[in-house]
Formats: C-alpha cells, structure tokens, sequence
C-alpha cells in the first residue's frame, strides 16, 4: 500500500496524465462514434417502447456513471481521512461536479422516457428519488468544499459526508428490487446475465465505455487544474511570506 | 431509423439535447478552468515566483 500511495504522487500524476490523456480521448471518441452509429442506425427499436429506447443509449451510462464517481469519491474519502494523501482530496473534489453531471442526465433523460412510456415525468418511487438524492448529495458536496476556506479542513469535512451518503449507492442499485417501483428492474447487470437482446446490449456496452472513458479524461483534466490551482496558491502565499520577512528586515 | 423517431420524437430529442448540453458545458468550463491555472501558474513564474522563491523561503 505504501508504494501505492507513493506512486500516486501530484508531479508524478502530471506526468503520467499529459500521456495518457490524448490516448483516452482518442479512444473515447471512437468508441462513442461506433456506439452512436450502433444505437441510431443499427439497433431496432423496441417492441413495446418503440423509438423512446433510443433515450437508454444516454439514461443507462449516465446512472452508471453518477454511481460510480460517488463510489470513486468515497474511496478518495477513505484516502483522505487515513493517508490524508493529497491526491486523494484532489481526486474526489475533482469528480463531484462530474458525478453530478452524470446524475442530472440520469435524471433529466429518465423523466423524459417517462413522459411517453409512464404518463408522468416524476414519480416519488424508490428508484428515482434515491438517484435525486444522489444528485443532492453531488450539490452538497460541492457547497461543503466551497463554504470552508480552509483546503485541508474542506477534505476532511468533505470527505466524512461523502462517506456517510456512500449508503445510498446500494439503495440506489437495489431500491428495485427492495420495493415496488414504476422503474423496471436491473436488465443488464444481473448475477443470471442480462436480459436484453444483444443488438440493443452491444451498442449499450460500447458507449458505456465510451462514456466512462471521456468522464475519466475529463476527471482527470479537472485534476490537473485543481493541482495547478494549488500550486499557484501555495506560491502566493510563499511569495507573500518571503514579502512580509523583507519588509520586517528593512524595518530592523 | 433515425429519422423516423415516431410520435415521441420531441422527448428522444429533447433528452439528447439536454444530456449534449451538460457534457459540453461541463467539458467546457474544466477546460477553461485548467487553462486559467496554466496561466495563472506562467505569470507567477514569470515574475519570478517559482520553485527557487519556495526554496529560498523554506
């Protein structure tokens, strides 16, 4: 575990990310492309909902997604509280606004597939409230970070709610299956494999990953700019003191 | 096919549009952000606040 955490070091990540980052958006690209053109052109439209299933193509990623960015936060949390690693901190309050994103997609392309298929755009059933309350979660952690000035103490606080709201991830996944609710019930990741058919799946697996390779790429960006964002703060303040014990020597 | 999105359409679009709009503005304002830090980061440097200020300091 030490020479992880060593590995994962912020000059070392600098460098390691102006590599790979070209690659993965490359990659990302592509795949998106093929999986778009697989989802509009290839694959049929459902027998019960017709042309709406196109929504799935963007609805299914996103909540993967938004699922498991919080999982990546709470990890991060669990750095930041026992390593209190740098990094770590770096790494989840990158993803919060990306993990968001994810969730208000889920969200919004949710409710408009549910207009046509359910007659409503909300319902307050487990499976989309516990996904708003994730999307709340998202805003809460972004608004701790802001309202602490103070970087490390903004880590640890953030860190201890995101932990704490971890326990909606399971809810989340397994709300259809613990209640009774207007969603349907998992069709793609099940212990008996998934239950849709293989034109629509292979689409759906490709821009999945698509998906999850530009969110990566963009979370890892966004962690190059909170790095540079601290290096030019901690300068500042290296510059100011070195300011303040000349100024004190002159006055001597 | 694509261009025929049936009696739905406006939802199928209108999901689409939504979902292209927070994935462009979010890949937007990171980007932007990380280049306001790379230039932030050149002025210090410039001005000669660097790794030699910090070490000089520590």
């Amino acid at each position: 575990m030490a020479s992880l955490i060593e590995l994962a070091n912020p000059a070392r990540f600098m460098r390691l990310s102006n590599v790979l980052l070209p690659w993965v958006a490359g990659i990302a690209v592509l795949l998106l492309l093929v999986g778009f053109y697989l989802a509009w052109f290839v694959a049929p439209a459902d027998y019960q909902q017709g042309e709406t299933i196109r929504i799935m193509y963007l609805h299914v990623p996103a909540a993967w997604l938004a699922m498991m960015f919080y999982s990546m936060m709470a990890c991060s949390a669990l750095g930041v509280l026992i390593w209190r690693h740098p990094l770590a901190d770096v790494a989840q309050q990158a993803a919060a606004p990306i993990g968001a994103a994810f969730a208000l997609i889920c969200l919004l392309t949710g409710s408009f597939w549910g207009k046509p298929m359910w007659g409503t755009y909300w319902v307050w059933d487990a499976r989309l409230t516990s996904m708003l309350v994730l999307f709340l979660l998202y805003l809460g952690v972004i608004a701790l970070r802001r309202a602490i000035d103070e970087p490390s103490r903004a880590g640890r606080a953030v860190a201890i709610l995101t932990l704490v709201g971890s326990v909606n991830i399971p809810i989340i996944k397994f709300s259809v299956d613990w209640w009774s609710t207007l969603h349907q019930p998992a069709s793609v990741l099940r212990l008996s494999g998934p239950t849709i058919h293989t034109s629509m799946l292979w689409p759906l697996l490709i821009l999945a990953v698509g998906f999850t390779l530009a969110a990566l790429w963009l979370h890892a960006v966004a962690m190059q700019a909170e790095l540079l964002r601290r290096r030019v703060r901690t300068l500042k303040i290296l510059e100011a003191e070195r300011l303040d014990r000349l100024s004190l020597q002159a006055a001597e | 096919m694509m261009l025929e999105l049936g009696p739905h359409g406006g939802f199928i679009l209108a999901a689409y549009l939504a979902s292209g709009l927070i994935l462009c503005g979010l890949a937007a304002l990171i980007l932007l952000d990380r280049r306001a830090q790379r230039r932030a980061l050149a002025l210090l440097e410039q001005q000669g606040i660097g790794r030699r200020s910090e070490r000089k300091t520590s």
